[in-house]
């Protein structure tokens, strides 16, 4: 086919509005966007002006699926602006509760957003007649993520019990031997993750590209760290401006970004392929059996790599379960900061890859704010990515190349609320 | 229980404006647990979750702030095609956090993110639903209450439009036997903010930021009485009201609290 338009008016199945459009004249491709048509949400200007401790309650609705991770990075950029150092405690709960959210997120896009293309049914609600066994399995594992959320601050969306420099509620002991005894019971359920998406064939396509994720060993890094790249070198997050090179397109309320080449990718398989070597056992056993292996470049293996995330957070929950119970859980006052005024930068890896937030705080009101959300960061990706797939299947009847395309978006897991912003802020 | 095949199931939409999309994820929790509500109504639109579309629907339920003039017209259309529309949480309900920008000059805040490329992206003051179409009835909160947006749709079923509470938070958290948030030391809306949330907020140790909204016929001066007894001013409570309530309060607030 030499001539080939493709409009795909709000992307379904993926959380926020983007529009896909292609366009081939005579075999040559004219056009090629992802197309981000949310309404410009404007939260870093919202910040300006209030008191420090709302700024996590604010920022955590930014993103309904991600709503624990903003908070933590939000809380990591005031604790870093104000000279507070939380507790040995305080991180361990952060970290569980990012367990409960990373599998929440997972299992959702996993089999609720991604299964449903190859099961060639509209939606999951379908599946609860005809899979039941499937869906009750995705409810199971979602319960348990919720639940993770509920004991540790009150709600996956939005965190209650998260503070500046701590906790205001804490999970009792009997809270934390319930949830082990859930997590252990989760492996069936993760075993037979591990099978499903062992049979779902993923399309067969890949590009190089650079992956960027947070390193902080011995952890497999979500929160805190460095920022390291597959195309080698490490920055600290402060310097996180010399890695996103935030750019501003006409067609896209969400700013586009670029590291060492002309665009990178981050999430699940970013991680996987920056942190491969530290994965669980049963992690790189669940790898293995699902063919993946770093470095991997084809981007809709990045739901396989979330599938072995999810595998490697059910293990990593009962081992930061056991830690708690073992240093016995303890009534903390939050840490109070040891200044009111400063600067501070805060990221974390949230499901769909890093995220920044940055404020410049003065006499405990936040005075500047600049958010840098992971799927900003990945537009550029994707439309390389587009411009990669296009050529090879522009041949095949225009439906299927629509749908090839949505795909391809999808398999990113994009957080489109997310990702309305953009810009480098000049703090003066 | 089997539905009655011999009657059509309502024909139920999903719809989302400028939020997190917390609402709707809310929703598909609520759903999982209460796979009966499948058996009974028919969800024909819910992109969030589903490639299925449609322009056929009785009830409409709509996340999200309208905060630009192109909503309007898709607001309009889902207003003629639905015949009972319900507001899914504070964005929709109320403008919630979206509007704490409203103190703001729009201008400013346009170019503080955008800096010159501002024109290139629509945008206006945040506003509620019910600001720019007729609403029928809400579920409140920032999120919503999956148990209340159940209670809801149950009732849409049997034909009734359930009210939220009218009563203020104090009484469920009373009946929680929460430490009240004042003795904590810090500032709490439930006085005069509406019930129906099981005061989760006060219950993990956080003032209540207001996200259902007030109660009809709030009383601030016994509000205020008790802010005074525990030492803080109602100045205190300014940006309080303006995290999910700014559209809600005087844009004098300021100089309303500084003469209680």
């Amino acid at each position: 086919m030499s001539n080939l338009r493709i409009d795909i008016h709000h992307i379904t199945r993926v959380e926020g509005h983007g529009n896909v459009v292609v366009d081939v004249q005579n075999g040559e491709l004219q056009q090629c966007d992802l197309q981000i048509i949310e309404t410009p949400r404007f939260f870093e200007a919202m910040l300006r002006g209030r008191p420090y401790q709302e700024a996590s309650h604010i920022t955590s609705r930014i993103c309904g699926i991600c709503a624990v991770g903003h908070a933590t990075a939000s809380l990591r950029a005031t604790e870093k602006a104000l000279g507070i150092e939380p507790t040995a405690q305080t991180k361990l709960l952060r970290r569980l509760n990012f367990i409960g959210e990373m599998l929440d997120s997972h299992v959702l896009h996993a089999y609720m957003l991604i299964a449903p293309d190859f099961l060639n049914v509209g939606s999951v609600i379908p599946l609860a007649k005809t899979a039941p066994d499937v869906v009750l399995r995705a409810l199971r594992l979602k319960k348990l993520a919720g639940d993770t959320c509920k004991i540790i601050c009150g709600r996956h969306t939005h965190p209650i019990a998260m503070t500046v420099g701590g906790f205001s509620h804490y999970p009792t002991a009997a809270d934390l031997y319930a949830l082990r005894d859930r997590y252990v019971a989760a492996g069936a359920d993760v075993a037979a993750t591990v099978e499903l998406f062992q049979t779902l064939p993923m399309p067969q396509f890949s590009r190089d590209t650079e992956y960027i994720a947070l390193y902080n060993p011995p952890h497999y890094g979500f929160i805190d760290g460095e920022i390291a790249s597959t195309d080698g070198g490490a920055w600290l997050v402060e310097q996180y401006r010399d890695v996103t090179n935030e750019i501003m397109v006409p067609h896209s309320t969400a700013k586009h970004t670029a590291h060492q080449r002309e665009s990178y990718m981050v999430g699940a398989l970013a991680r996987f392929n920056v942190n491969y070597n530290l994965l669980h056992p049963l992690a790189l056993q669940a790898a293995n059996a699902l063919g993946i292996q770093p470095i991997c470049t084809n981007p809709f293996m990045n739901t396989v790599a979330q599938v072995v995330e999810i595998v490697h957070c059910v293990e990593e929950g009962i081992l930061l379960i056991d830690e708690l119970l073992r240093r016995e859980i303890a009534w903390e006052e939050p840490v109070e900061p040891t200044r009111l005024s400063g600067e501070g930068v805060g990221s974390c890896e949230v499901p769909r890859g890093i995220l920044f937030h940055n404020y410049v705080i003065e006499n405990g009101v936040i005075v500047g704010a600049n958010c840098i959300i992971p799927t900003g960061q990945n537009l550029a990706n994707i439309e390389a990515d587009m411009r990669a797939l296009v050529p090879t299947i522009m041949h095949k009847p225009q439906a299927e190349v629509a749908h090839a395309l949505e795909m391809l978006v999808r398999a990113y897991d994009p957080c489109i609320s997310c990702s309305t912003h953009l810009l480098n802020v000049a703090f003066v | 229980m089997n539905a009655d095949q011999t009657k059509p199931k309502p024909r139920v939409a999903f719809f989302d404006f400028t939020s997190c999309e917390g609402c709707q994820l809310t929703v598909v929790d609520s759903l999982q647990y209460h796979p009966e509500l499948l058996d009974v109504i028919d969800i024909v639109e819910f992109r969030e979750a589903s490639s299925d579309r449609s322009d056929d629907y009785q009830i409409a339920f709509i996340e999200g702030s309208c905060s630009r003039a192109s909503d309007e017209p898709r607001l309009r259309k889902i207003r003629e095609t639905a015949d009972i529309v319900v507001a899914l949480g504070a964005c929709a309900h109320l403008g919630g956090i979206n509007a704490i920008r409203n103190r703001q000059n729009l201008q400013d805040v346009r170019e503080y993110v955008y800096d010159g490329r501002a024109h290139w992206y629509e945008t206006y003051e945040p506003r509620a639903i019910s600001e720019v179409i007729s609403v029928d009835a809400v579920v409140p909160g920032c999120p919503i209450s999956g148990a209340e947006f159940v209670r809801v749709v149950k009732g849409l079923l049997l034909g009734r439009l359930l009210e939220p509470p009218d009563y203020p938070l104090c009484i469920e958290c009373k009946l929680k036997e929460n430490i009240c948030v004042f003795d904590r030391g810090e500032i709490c809306l439930g006085p005069i903010t509406r019930a129906g949330c099981d005061a989760i907020c006060p219950a993990y140790g956080a003032g209540c930021e207001g996200c259902r909204g007030i109660i009809p016929n709030p009383s601030m001066d016994a509000f205020y009485t008790v802010l005074r007894e525990h030492g803080l001013s109602p100045a205190n409570v300014e940006t309080r009201l303006t995290l999910f309530l700014t559209n809600q309060v005087p844009a004098n607030l300021a100089e309303e609290v500084a003469h209680v």
